[in-house]
This record gives structure tokens, sequence and C-alpha cells, in this order.
């Protein structure tokens, strides 16, 4: 049901409410099923402009599921940013209250702690193996890996306040030095 | 870990709110790092092992991990009212923020300096991310059973590039069921 540019606040309520409880891991997770629904089922935009949606909703502060924030407005104005973001949260906010609350307070039982146990080396694997992906990505050049790796070490080793070192590289970036 | 808790006062809605607005707005480059500083060194909301463990199971849930994580500590300090506040205030301004964006990123994303900035900016919040990740990891330490299933992770999703959800639901039960073993053993 392609209706052309036409899409409302409640069809992007649809999409992105599908999408909420199957996005395990976070929205990078259902990027290619969103990807199809947004450009070829609905034609609401190119591929180029979602990449470069995506890539905005990235360099942005804030979570980078608010890619939602920015398709919906870009598709439905206002209506449709409110309408796409609360439809991907609101579902997956839900379920984490329900499961939260019982996984606290089952917090003593020995099954909870032996789960709690396993779950560890899995969350630190995922989030290390995160973080060399994105690096990856980031490193365009020499000069880039390197910043990654001094920022890295700087933000391990020092207090130094991590706005600082963004800042720091968001100059040598802009003056040409990497 | 039962956590030994030390005496410490619950956030209000308000500061729920407000620490969550906080890392929000500065947030550039994933909040996961912010999230840590705040919760866990500024205002002692969780001790690093509580973080990691309500990060686990924020990962397994549905839903972008630092999104669910608003939820879960909300509701865990101050019920509904603590969940919404925690979750408004991490995605309210940076949606204003992000739409500001948007409006005149056509007019900018084109100049070669803005565009340099960027990729610089980029590189060093993925310096943030690892430095985020060891500390994440750290709990780790002398535990081999536990370092060796974090390298299989690691080299499931950034050697060999395996989707993140399979990888999940082989290596999770994997792991409890070995942690359960060597337990018994």
């Amino acid at each position: 049901m392609s209706d052309g540019a036409g899409g409302t606040a409640l069809e992007l309520a649809g999409v992105f409410g599908q999408l909420s409880l199957v996005s395990i891991g976070g929205i990078n997770t259902v990027l290619p099923e969103l990807q199809r629904q947004v450009v070829d089922r609905h034609g609401w935009m190119t591929e180029g402009d979602f990449a470069a949606l995506f890539a905005l909703a990235q360099a942005a502060p804030g979570p980078n599921m608010l890619v939602s924030t920015l398709i919906g407005w870009h598709v439905a104005g206002l209506a449709g940013a409110l309408a796409a973001t609360a439809a991907l949260v609101g579902p997956c906010a839900v379920l984490t209250w329900l499961v939260a609350g019982a996984w606290h307070r089952f917090r003593d039982r020995p099954w909870r702690l032996l789960v709690q146990a396993g779950l560890m080396p899995v969350t630190a694997g995922l989030v290390v193996a995160a973080a060399i992906v994105l690096s990856e990505a980031t490193a365009l050049s020499a000069g880039h890996a390197l910043l990654t790796a001094t920022a890295a070490v700087l933000l391990t080793a020092t207090r130094l306040h991590p706005l600082w070192v963004l800042g720091a590289g968001a100059t040598l970036g802009a003056a040409g030095l990497l | 870990m039962s956590e030994p808790t030390p005496p410490r006062e619950p956030p209000t809605v308000a500061a729920l709110f407000w620490g969550f607005a906080s890392i929000g707005v500065i947030g550039f480059g994933g909040v996961l790092p912010w999230a840590r500083r705040m919760m866990v060194e500024q205002r002692r909301w969780l001790t690093p092992a509580e973080f990691t463990d309500l990060l686990g199971l924020c990962q397994f849930l549905p839903g972008p991990n630092i999104v669910n994580l608003s939820v879960a500590l909300g509701s865990r300090f101050r019920g509904i009212p603590g969940a919404a506040a925690a979750l408004v205030g991490l995605i309210s301004l940076p949606m204003v923020i992000v739409m500001a964006l948007g409006a005149v990123y056509a007019a900018w994303s084109d100049h070669p300096v803005v565009a340099r900035g960027a990729e610089g900016l980029a590189a060093a919040a993925s310096g943030l991310v690892v430095a985020t990740a060891l500390k994440i990891a750290s709990p780790l330490r002398g535990q081999w059973l536990g370092i060796g299933i974090a390298l299989l992770v690691i080299a499931a999703i950034a050697l060999l590039r395996l989707p993140l959800v399979p990888t999940m639901l082989a290596m999770a039960p994997l792991s409890i069921l070995l942690h359960a073993w060597t337990r018994r053993a």
C-alpha cells in the first residue's frame, strides 16, 4: 500500500511500532528492515536521504534511535516525529519496565545470580566488539586511528572530561590535521 | 553478587529527569559512555557491578540499551513516575536538537570544514566508546572463564561479523551453563 510521499503520522507509528519489540540490540538491528519499509515499501524518501538521516542521528547528541524522530519529521512534520519516536520507544519501554521489576525482585535467588554471572561476560564482549566495529568505521586515515587510540588511553588513564577530548578531535579534523 | 548496598539515598524523580537530560544533551557518539559516567562515577546511583548487571539485562531486551537502562533505573528507584522522568529526560531535548540539526543539515553538510570536523569528532568519540567498553569489562579481571567467553563474543561480532541476535542467543545460554558447571565442580 505504497502511497507515495503522503505518509501520515499513523502509518509512521505502524512502521516503527512493528519494529519496536524486535529491535534486540537497538536500532542498528532493525536498520535494514526500517530502510526497506521507509524507502522501498512506502517510498517516503530515497536511499540517500535515509543514509544521510541516519548519519545525522549518529553525529547528533542523544541516542542513535532518534533517527526515528528525523524520519518522522521528514515524512510528516512534528506530528510524524512524535508518532514515530513514541511508537519505537513505547512498547520496549513497557516491556523493560515489566522485566526489570522482576529482575530486581529476584536479585537474591540462586538462579538469578547464575544468569547474571553468565550474562556478564557476554555483555562485556558485546560492548567491546561494538567499540571495535565503531572504531574501524571512524578510522578513515592513520591520523583518525591514532586519534581514537589516544582518546581511549587518555580517557582510561586520566580523569579528563570527555568533552575536551571530543572538542580536540573536532578541532583537529576541521583544521585538516588528521 | 547480591548488592552489599551502601546506604544510598535513592534519587528523586526530578534528579532522574535532570540526570538523564544531562547525558542526552552531551551524548555525542552514543550515550552509553556518558550514562556510565553519570550513574556510576558522578552520582553513584549504581556500583560498577550493578551497572554492568543492569546493562546486561537491557541488552537482551528489545529496544535501544540506553532507553531500556533509563526505564529500568527510573522504575527501580521511583516506580512509573521515575521511569517516565528518566525516559523523557533522556530523549526530549535531543529530539529538539536533532530536528534543529536536520533543518540546517542540507545547507552545511557539503562544507569541507564541517565534514572534516565531524569526522574528527567521530574518531574521538570512538576512543571514548573504547575507554567505556574497557571499564565495563573490567569486573572480569581474574575470571578466566568470563574472559574466554567475552573473547569468543568479540571474535564472533568484530572479527567474523556474525549477526548480533543469533550470537547473543547462542552465547548467553552457553555462558550460563558453563558458569553453573564450574560452580558445581
